[in-house]
């Protein structure tokens, strides 16, 4: 009953959002003006909607309703409640539910709480709004429907992929859908400026705490994703430009670009349209990352079902989607002023230049992950990967970061850069003296030497913008851009320190075995089995002592599972302020002449890994930063709108 | 990035690639470093940049499939016997195409991916003159 | 992506840029979603000679292998094959039919115990000539070959003329004794 009546909701909300795209678009008619009315409640109503078929596909995830084709094919009576309730996503049909969740869920609160900008462009949002929904609203129900039953039910479902029952990959792909999903805020406002020629920093003020939102969310999942396919994967690698990797990395560049220049337009009235068009660009990655990911056009072994139908449907939705966005761009984008003027001394120049190399960083990442698919029409195979992306990539995000340390110090409008000269004196040092070291301490990567240089300067530039003000009584999105760029700096050392500092070793270790790996000295204590509740494992007693101290023990797993049959290695990591110890147990050895003569020798491979978990502290930092900004600009927000209130009650 | 639960996902669903596996045990240097930590790191590096011809996604020094550990096998002991890491990528590339390796080589099929990131340097050169170059009207 | 700043100044052409850059990439994808991949890696050594090599015997039943064994003026089928191979076993009995059709076929048995393959070939039949155990994959790297199994056609000088990928099904018995041919001139 309950998969009839999700069903059902999912129908009526698609309905709402027909109407909310006809009644949105017939208001802003000469003769349209009464139904706008109506706009606002049905986009609310929507989200309401959307909301409760989502959870009505919990719920049938939570009972194990196998007459439910989806929960049959994804799910099994035993798992423990939170991978039920995690199943729901983890695959298509319920990953795309909630995505138009979330988009139903973001409309109707931008109909409820938005009231700055003017009435006709939020009719237009929330038309775009619609228009892009039902886009997604038809690939559910004509090419996905969640809700399709089974008959005759099967006895027990399929299960998930033991692998996957992991908290983390649970809760990693619903924080990126909410950062893909929250940047159609962006898109549709973005839609609805241009429908009205309305940009302006009222306009600015409205789209940026949805940007900031999905931003955090963004680099929170990326973060993660990277963390989790470190010790997931089990050799220690934290990056790949895997082409499943980039779809989520073009949405952040895009996003991180519009964050910024969002802010100019705020601030100053500036970059008018093109603020507007990386709005459009933000989701519009969004939705090809999307699409890459699910169509399996590229070569990423990927987590859903490859159906070229489906991968054509998709595609058929973001023609029209983008393709129409950037149709009314090119219409009246021209006629959107640019806005104020500025000097190349002021911090709109350098927000300018950031946004310019974010722009041609997405730009190259793009091109790296498409190319393959141009020469294979071509008929030649051919790869692109990290000695491509890496030096590419930092040709622009090099100069950035100059930028980057220098921008913050910088007035609006106009300056004079001899004012910050002295200052600058500080962060050029440090990056001088840390160059010196670097290079004398034996780095010889010129991709690690110059990370582990610029981030130390960097850090103490991002710092400089809080020098002499009371640290207390700094505006909360002064700090939220401090942490956020310190982030930076401490991402960046991690990943030089990762590249320059990495120490690996491989050995056959026999039980009491010991090998020094840096400052560790690692035994081989004992090789036991253990088991959990679906598989058993080889589980190795590791004991580390750093630099003669008190041993540490690591467990490191070879763990095989029953159903399906499979055998893992589960890493163990023991982290110290300097670094991380990465270590992996892999199979016995087998003598050469005979598979049936073991040897007592265990394969192991360990890592030293100096400073890298700066990478995801530094990733966790930058979120933060947005949290702060984010915090203090709709707490400005909302005592903006109550001054608003007071005055006009003292008029009226 | 969710390359994690993709490769676990490959280990279930991939009916293709392994359909069983050899008993046999890893070559010699497939998870054994060179005893000369220069050559190692040479290899290391190297290996970081070539493909894994079964598991599509994957350099083969991070990699558990039989192949790649057959091909760190060779990488190590060509370098040991001091071949160059260029001409070892060289051998493969003759092998296997171009595939094979991370590194994209300038090709006629392949000069856009050099030539893109110079005109966008060009024309970010030409955005940033053009948007600042008017300080005097202001 | 336009790096388009200042559209008050900028030519209206470069306002439709970023439209023509997303059709191209529409009708890239299409064309990609249109032909689905072609996962084989093709070997990049048809054409040129079989590189040196000389193989232990892999097999009790049979000499080892090595590249003198293809320049006797007759071109052979280079069978690349495994008793852990599933699919292997089912190409036997097609190989079998080569074999009496007049195929001298080799095999090199990768990364195999000889007791495993013994058995192997005492179910599955022996259409071998000679086979060579490759337990490193060196030979199968050196040839261009990626999996198992894959079947190379070779001419009497020892120049590699054609690859197939997986095993080859009844229906191709035809197209490879063709290919055998092709490769005598």
């Amino acid at each position: 009953m309950l998969a009839e009546l999700g069903l059902a909701i999912l129908w009526m909300a698609a309905s709402l959002a027909g109407l909310q795209l006809i009644a949105g678009s017939f208001s802003l008619t000469k003769d349209g003006d009464g139904l706008g009315a109506i706009v606002r409640p049905v986009a609310i109503v929507q989200g309401v909607l959307v909301a409760l078929a989502f959870a009505s596909l919990i719920m049938l995830f939570v009972e194990t309703d196998l007459s439910v084709k989806l929960v049959a094919d994804n799910s099994h009576s035993a798992k423990p409640l939170i991978y039920k309730i995690a199943g729901t996503w983890g695959n298509h049909e319920g990953s795309m539910l909630l995505w138009v969740t979330v988009m139903g869920l973001a409309g109707g609160i931008v109909a409820a709480v938005e009231r700055r900008l003017p009435e006709r462009t939020m009719m237009a949002t929330l038309a775009g709004q619609a228009f892009v929904s039902l886009g997604f609203y038809a690939f559910l129900l004509f090419a996905s429907n969640p809700f399709q039953r089974l008959s005759p039910a099967p006895q027990e479902g399929n299960g998930l992929n033991p692998l996957l029952q992991d908290p983390g990959l649970a809760f990693h792909p619903p924080t990126l859908y909410l950062g893909y999903v929250g940047l159609s805020i962006a898109f549709s406002f973005a839609i609805g400026a241009l429908v009205t020629r309305e940009v302006g920093p009222a306009f600015a003020r409205a789209m940026r705490p949805w940007v900031l939102g999905a931003w955090i969310f963004l680099t929170l999942g990326i973060t993660a994703g990277s963390y989790w396919a470190y010790y997931m994967l089990g050799w220690g690698g934290w990056w790949f430009w895997d082409p499943v990797e980039n779809a989520s990395l073009m949405p952040w560049l895009a996003a991180t670009a519009l964050l910024h220049s969002v802010s100019v337009l705020a601030a100053r009235n500036a970059l008018r349209a093109w603020t507007v068009m990386l709005g459009v660009v933000a989701f519009s990655m969004s939705m090809i990352g999307t699409f890459l990911v699910r169509s399996g056009i590229l070569t990423s072994v990927h987590a859903f079902a490859v159906d070229p139908r489906r991968g054509g449907f998709i595609l058929a939705l973001l023609a029209i989607n983008i393709g129409a966005a950037l149709v009314l761009f090119a219409l009246r984008a021209g006629t959107v002023t640019e806005g104020e003027r500025f000097e190349v001394t002021s911090r709109e120049a350098s927000l300018v230049f950031n946004n310019v190399m974010l722009s041609c960083i997405l730009g190259i990442v793009l091109l790296g992950t498409l190319y393959p698919l141009v020469t294979e029409a071509m008929g030649v195979k051919v790869s692109v990967g990290p000695p491509y992306f890496t030096p590419m990539s930092a040709v622009f995000a090099v100069p950035m970061l100059v930028v980057l340390a220098i921008g913050p110090m910088l007035r609006w409008r106009h300056d004079r850069f001899a004012r910050v000269r002295a200052v600058l004196a500080m962060p050029l040092g440090v990056t001088i003296v840390a160059a010196v070291g670097f290079a004398l301490g034996g780095v010889r990567s010129p991709m690690a030497l110059l990370a582990l240089s610029l981030a130390p300067g960097l850090g103490v530039a991002s710092l400089l913008p809080l020098r002499g003000r009371h640290l207390a009584r700094a505006p909360l999105s002064l700090w939220g851009m401090v942490v956020a760029h310190v982030g930076i700096a401490v991402a960046l050392f991690g990943m030089g320190a990762d590249a320059a500092f990495t120490q690996q070793r491989l050995l056959a270790a026999s039980v009491g075995q010991s090998t020094q790996l840096g400052p560790w000295r690692i035994t081989l204590a004992s090789i036991e089995p253990v088991a959990g509740p679906n598989w058993t494992a080889l589980e190795a007693d590791l004991s580390a002592s750093y630099a003669g101290g008190a041993p540490v023990h690591l467990h490191p797993q070879s763990r095989t599972f029953w159903a399906p049959p499979q055998t893992t290695s589960v890493s163990a990591l023991h982290t110290v302020w300097n670094g991380q110890l990465y270590t992996v147990l892999g199979e016995e050895t087998h003598d050469a002449s005979s598979a049936a003569t073991p040897t007592g020798r265990w394969q192991l491979r360990l890592w030293w890994k100096p400073f890298v978990p700066m990478i995801w502290l530094g990733g966790i930092l930058v979120a933060l930063g947005g949290l702060l900004a984010m915090v203090s600009r709709v707490r400005q927000d909302l005592k903006r709108r109550s001054v608003r209130t007071r005055s006009r009650e003292r008029k009226a | 990035m969710i390359r994690a639960a993709v490769c676990a996902l490959a280990l279930v669903a991939a009916p293709v690639v392994a359909l069983a596996d050899d008993t046999m045990p890893p070559a010699p240097y497939a998870y054994r470093q060179l005893d000369d930590p220069v050559k190692e790191a040479k290899a290391q590096k190297l290996m970081e940049t070539l493909r894994c011809l079964v598991c599509q996604s994957q350099s083969i020094a991070d990699s558990d499939a039989p192949i790649a550990g057959d091909m760190r096998n060779q990488v190590r002991l060509r370098i040991n016997a001091g071949e160059d890491p260029e001409a070892i990528r060289q051998w493969l590339i003759q092998r296997y195409g171009d595939y094979v390796s991370y590194a994209p080589r300038v090709t006629a099929s392949t000069w856009p991916l050099f030539a893109v990131p110079g005109g966008l340097i060009v024309v970010a050169a030409a955005v940033m003159r053009r948007r600042l170059a008017k300080r005097k009207n202001a | 992506m336009s790096n388009e700043v200042n559209p008050a100044k900028a030519p209206r052409w470069t306002l439709w840029l970023p439209l023509a850059l997303f059709l191209g990439f529409v009708v890239l994808v299409a064309a990609g979603l249109m032909h689905p991949r072609d996962t084989d890696i093709d070997s990049q050594m048809i054409g040129k000679p079989l590189p040196a090599f000389s193989l232990r015997a892999a097999s009790d039943g049979r000499d080892g292998l090595s590249t003198s064994d293809f320049r006797q003026g007759k071109p052979h089928l280079l069978n690349i094959f495994a008793s852990w191979c599933v699919p292997c076993g089912v190409e036997a009995p097609v190989l079998a039919q080569l074999q009496r059709q007049g195929a001298i076929i080799d095999g090199i048995a990768i990364r195999d115990h000889k007791a495993d393959l013994n058995a192997f070939l005492a179910k599955n039949g022996n259409p071998y000539q000679k086979i060579g155990a490759d337990d490193v994959s060196a030979v199968q790297l050196a040839i261009g070959s990626s999996g198992v199994p894959e079947t190379f056609v070779i001419d009497g000088k020892g120049i590699i003329r054609y690859q197939h990928i997986g095993d080859i099904r009844y229906e191709e018995i035809p197209m490879m004794m063709q290919k055998l041919k092709d490769a005598e001139s």
